[in-house]
């Protein structure tokens, strides 16, 4: 697993307070993980800050799973 | 007119965490006035307040059985402490339906005087700091004062009057009059009622303090600090904390079987129209609200044995005593009056909910709550005024003062059951 799955995993394990094993790459925050849509906006200020990068709002909306978090960094960062 | 009683009753104070542990320490004349350790307090003028008690021993606030850490970040303090005084209230009553109707008919009222004060405060520097896209999502729920109300009523499924008082540090009064009343009009059957507050924070002493309410002359001896009626007292001891009661309709209650504590026979209401911080100096304000109370309870004064004053060690003492001679007359020197401020310190606006839970508890055990530190009463305050230790005598009915910044001014009268 890279760096960046294991620390975006980390956060969304602090942050919405769920199991390791829960988080999957395929896991969605909301429909899988138990996140309403303020804990969306919070696990995204998380990443941005973890990373040092800044997301926009409209790639922010479609970051909707693990996956989709990992891919944005390891792209942008 | 629908009756309304008391079946359950929750507090956390500088006293302790619970009704017990704060019964039992208040009467034995215990002070909850402590040093401020949480931050530094070198350049503030008061440097002491009324804390709760932190830790997981028996009597100590444990803020993660309340709410899980992870979910705190989304509320600040005085809902944390709303909710653990809501849900002993709450368990105590033995009110908790999951049927449709029944949620339907139990609504909310926890107010706040200030709410969110801390989290706003953080919000602020985080803005100037880093700029908007680092505030939280979670800053204005975290900080609205009617969010203790929807908190609850998410937590229990509670689906009637989901409200919130706030009228300083009238809240806690008001919000128990209002919720009787709710059930009163046939709005709800049962109400959980109170108020909360936590803005013992750098920006709120230093507020306080500009407004020159704090005493900021005991800090080297804070249990002392507090001192109603004292010709030594010099201003208010912030503290922080929650009372909550469950309030119902008395057929409801009776019905199934519920704990009464007391029945809320009067509420009255007031405004001075004088000025933004300090009270009509004729005492007409209080005088008016004690007396719609009194009024709506249908008793004569005779009747009432016990008044928890606001009494906040202030100027207002003298005034408040003025009012209650008005309003009782002869029988002024026959009631016992106190100031449990002076073991906790001003709760702002949970004060006049932990007043009225003490109340009820000093109708339940008749006896009535110490005023510490009354060592040499001011000149003219020459009623019983429990001074230092608890006394023991009838307490039928009582009545209980909350008067808050703006001229706001209510009482309520509580009756045993």
């Amino acid at each position: 697993m890279s760096d960046v799955a294991e620390r975006v995993k980390k956060i969304v394990v602090e942050h919405l307070g769920v199991e390791e094993a829960k988080v999957t790459e395929n896991a969605s925050f909301i429909d899988d993980l138990g996140a309403d849509s303020l804990d969306t906006v919070e696990l995204v200020m998380a990443f941005e800050e973890e990373f040092s990068v800044e997301i926009p709002d409209d790639a922010a909306e479609k970051i909707l799973t693990v996956k989709d978090a990992i891919d944005f960094i390891t792209a942008n960062s | 007119m629908r009756r309304v009683v008391v079946t359950g009753l929750g507090l956390t104070t500088p006293l302790g965490n619970g009704v017990n542990i704060n019964w039992e320490r208040l009467i034995a004349a215990q002070s909850g006035i402590r040093r401020i350790e949480s931050f530094d307090v070198s350049d503030l003028a008061a440097q002491i307040a009324g804390v709760i008690p932190r830790g997981t021993n028996p009597g100590e606030l444990d803020l993660d059985a309340v709410v899980p850490a992870k979910d705190r970040r989304r509320m600040d303090d005085f809902i944390v402490y709303g909710l653990a005084a809501a849900t002993e209230a709450i368990v105590d009553s033995g009110w908790t339906p999951s049927d449709a109707e029944s949620l339907e008919r139990t609504g909310v009222m926890i107010g706040s005087g200030i709410g969110g004060l801390p989290n706003i405060a953080d919000g602020a520097l985080t803005l100037e700091k880093s700029g908007p896209r680092r505030i939280s999502p979670f800053f204005i729920p975290a900080a609205l004062i009617n969010l203790v109300s929807g908190h609850l009523s998410i937590k229990y499924g509670f689906k009637g009057p989901n409200h919130a008082v706030v009228t300083a540090c009238a809240t806690g009064a008001h919000a128990i009059g209002d919720a009787a009343r709710i059930i009163q009009f046939d709005d709800a059957d049962v109400m959980v009622a109170g108020g909360t507050e936590a803005a013992i924070h750098r920006l709120g002493i230093a507020g306080f303090a500009a407004a020159k309410a704090l005493c900021t002359t005991y800090n080297d001896r804070p249990t002392e600090a507090s001192r109603p009626w004292d010709r030594d007292r010099g201003g208010f001891v912030m503290g922080e904390g929650a009372g909550v009661v469950v309030l119902e309709e008395l057929e409801h209650a009776k019905k199934r079987g519920a704990k009464i504590y007391g029945e809320v026979i009067g509420y009255g209401m007031s405004g001075d129209a004088h000025h933004i911080t300090a009270p009509a100096e004729d005492g007409n304000g209080a005088v008016r609200a004690m007396r719609a109370a009194i009024k709506r309870a249908g008793i004569p004064v005779e009747d009432i044995d016990y008044v928890n004053a606001h009494g906040t060690a202030t100027m207002g003492d003298t005034i408040e005593l003025g009012a209650v001679k008005q309003v009782f007359g002869d029988h002024a020197y026959k009631i016992s009056m106190s100031s449990t401020k002076s073991a906790i310190g001003h709760l702002l606006g949970a004060a006049g909910a932990v007043e009225a839970i003490y109340s009820l508890l000093a109708i339940r055990d008749q006896v009535a709550p110490p005023t510490l530190n009354l060592h040499n009463p001011d000149e003219g305050c020459d009623l019983d005024l429990v001074p230092l230790k608890a006394k023991e005598r009838k307490i039928k009915v009582a009545l209980s003062n909350s008067f808050g910044f703006g001229g706001t001014n209510a009482s309520l009268v509580l009756r045993g059951y």
